[in-house]
């Protein structure tokens, strides 16, 4: 009970540093919203005294031409009462609805790739442990190896140029098409699966190595403990002590990788969805930050940060569970 | 008499390293990692000098010609060289690739043997900043980080100090429970024992028995930091004045590299060679792991 408390109020502090940490260092960086705004309406042909005169029409109730102080103040007393407030470059458009549409597509994408290749390592693994020396083993770790060292978003440029642009088999940006009527029915659901195939194959191909080496080296350190040759003596089937023997003592430091994983989940795969122009978190982030959209930018760092910090939590929590040798302390 | 002591310590030294350097070469996998990487370091040592590159040596007449014997990958959309601009960007990429990974080690190593090795009030608060920085999301921080450190063009040593503030919290903590692990054998209890200073300690017991480990860890830190740097330079989010592949990348990309077949090598080339450094630098680091930790060494 003790450490629950201990931990939260540690989850509170850390939130808070990094909403304070963010804070000023987004407004560090040169070029701020109004002076983005104003290149961007010269840019679209306006005079400079217009767009002078736009920006100070459209942005006259944003605070940011306040005090960095007062500014801070506002920020951190509008979270208080679970404001993100209103995103600058969507003119007045809350902050929690972008997020909220973002994330969606972020959190089904990510949690696809990461339980696909987390499958797949584990699988692999324990095959190429249990075959350790042989032909099959020698290869799949050259495989393993080869993919893990390739950059997620070079193959995801292959994938885009040649079977997006090029063979025109699969749509290159974009997370449905934007012809069809979001809902419950086939044609959406075939777009949207259709529109994340190549986002998910080049995130699991690129890392679905790294999982199965790391089982390889943790089924092969298991193997050796004597509670499976114990239960190799005892003549149970090799089915069994594969799967509740092996697998379970060996799959249990990767649990813990995976739950932090899972927490990484809401902060998207920037590159990715920059590359594929898939409408998730990172692509928001980028575009963001590119825009200089100070109160969008705080917003999802804070939603991730959240979502990093109580993932860590369950896996402390999930991992003591697993492992009664680990205590909490 | 000093003199000859010293000598006798460097040509231990080169034995020793000549010793790690056949055994790694006795297997595929060192074989392969090792002599990737070694030509990756005469690409970007003496490679600019071999095959010197003018980047204003604008040529239209020659844009995107095929590959040919004068140019092996053939020319980009100002008539360069592919080749040339491969080997002028690999000096770039390993450079600040190195840079970065020997800040971040250097950072890592600072707090982490701290924190492990002090512990108490220091240790707790030195972690909570580990965690504060691992908890904000990593590429956007860089983004962040290098647009606001940026105004003019990227240079290897800011850049590669960007990236080692984005880094160095999840290798310190790292270190820290591999200190953690060693204060509590025997032969630190020993030093401890016979009244050794903290410093004797740090640097003559805890350091050394790090080392095998340190050396793996410093050569990933590279391909993290090359992944990282050739990311924002294919994003294009700073601007840059060097001949890297990520320009390369970007410059491709812009001008739809793969569609059409006169231009693929642009496209390709830089790529190819980015898989293939990061695959020998990954090797490499595997076949070390096996040479010099004895625990998994194969029998």
């Amino acid at each position: 009970m003790r450490w629950i408390v201990k931990r939260t109020i540690k989850m509170v502090l850390t939130v808070y540093a990094v909403v304070t940490i963010t804070f000023f260092l987004i407004r560090a960086m040169p070029v701020n919203p109004l002076q983005r705004a104003l290149q961007e309406f010269i840019v679209q042909g306006m005079e400079e005294w217009q767009a002078k005169q736009m920006v100070a029409a459209l942005y006259s109730q944003f605070d940011i031409s306040k005090p960095i102080g007062e500014q801070y103040v506002l920020y951190i007393s509008g979270l208080l009462r679970g404001d993100l407030g209103r995103s600058i470059y969507y003119l007045n458009v809350p902050v929690i609805e972008i997020i909220a549409q973002a994330i969606v597509w972020t959190v089904f994408l990510l949690s696809t790739s990461l339980t696909l290749s987390f499958l797949i390592g584990i699988g692999l693994g324990i095959l190429m442990a249990y075959k350790r020396g042989s032909k099959f083993d020698s290869i799949m770790c050259g495989i393993c190896t080869f993919f893990n060292a390739m950059p997620n978003y070079i193959l995801a440029f292959f994938l885009l140029f040649y079977l997006a642009y090029g063979a025109g088999l699969f749509p290159s940006y974009g997370a449905y098409d934007i012809k069809l009527e979001p809902g419950f029915n086939w044609p959406f659901i075939s777009s949207v699966l259709e529109h994340a195939v190549l986002p998910i194959v080049s995130m699991v191909i690129t890392s679905f190595g790294g999982w199965a080496l790391s089982m390889r080296g943790n089924t092969i350190s298991v193997l050796g403990e004597d509670y499976v040759v114990a239960a190799e003596a005892r003549g149970l089937p090799k089915r069994r002590i594969m799967l509740s023997y092996v697998g379970r003592n060996a799959i249990l430091p990767l649990f813990t990788s995976f739950a932090i994983s899972l927490g990484f989940i809401f902060g998207g795969s920037t590159l990715i969805e920059t590359y594929f122009s898939y409408p998730g978190t990172g692509w928001y982030l980028v575009l963001s930050i590119n825009r200089r959209d100070y109160t969008l930018m705080q917003g999802f760092f804070l939603i991730i940060t959240l979502a990093v910090v109580i993932s860590n939590f369950l896996a402390d929590i999930l991992y003591s569970k697993l492992d009664p040798r680990i205590k909490m302390e | 008499m000093e003199r000859s002591r010293f000598v006798e310590k460097m040509k231990d030294q080169l034995r020793s390293t000549y010793e790690i350097i056949k055994e790694l070469t006795s297997t595929v996998r060192g074989k392969v990692g090792f002599s990737i990487t070694l030509m990756f370091f005469f690409m970007a040592t003496i490679g600019p000098i071999i095959l010197p590159l003018n980047p204003m040596s604008f040529k239209l007449s020659d844009a995107y010609k095929p590959p040919s014997l004068e140019h092996p990958l053939g020319t980009d959309y100002f008539g360069r060289d592919v080749l040339r601009m491969i080997v002028a960007g690999s000096r770039d990429v390993i450079l600040v690739g190195v840079l970065a990974a020997f800040i971040t080690l250097g950072i890592g190593l600072v707090v982490g043997m701290t924190a492990g090795y002090v512990g108490g009030i220091v240790d707790s608060a030195l972690m909570t900043m580990a965690d504060i920085v691992l908890t904000i999301p990593g590429f956007p921080l860089l983004l962040v980080l290098a647009s606001t450190v940026f105004k003019k063009a990227m240079d290897p040593f800011s850049l590669a100090l960007v990236l080692s503030i984005a880094a160095w919290a999840g290798l310190s903590r790292s270190i820290r429970s591999q200190v953690l692990s060693l204060k509590e054998r025997e032969f630190i209890e020993a030093a401890k024992c016979l009244g050794l200073s903290r410093l004797h300690i740090i640097f003559k017991e805890v350091l050394p028995n790090l080392a095998p480990y340190i050396v793996t860890i410093l050569i990933l830190q590279v391909t993290r930091a090359i992944y990282s740097e050739v990311a924002l330079y294919t994003l294009g989010v700073a601007p840059y004045n060097t001949t890297n592949w990520g320009v390369m990348l970007n410059n491709a990309i812009q001008q739809s590299g793969a569609i059409y077949s006169t231009r693929r090598s642009n496209l390709l080339a830089p790529a190819f060679f980015i898989v293939l450094l990061q695959l020998g630098l990954i090797t490499l680091a595997g076949g070390l792991d096996e040479v010099l930790n004895p625990r998994i060494r194969r029998k």
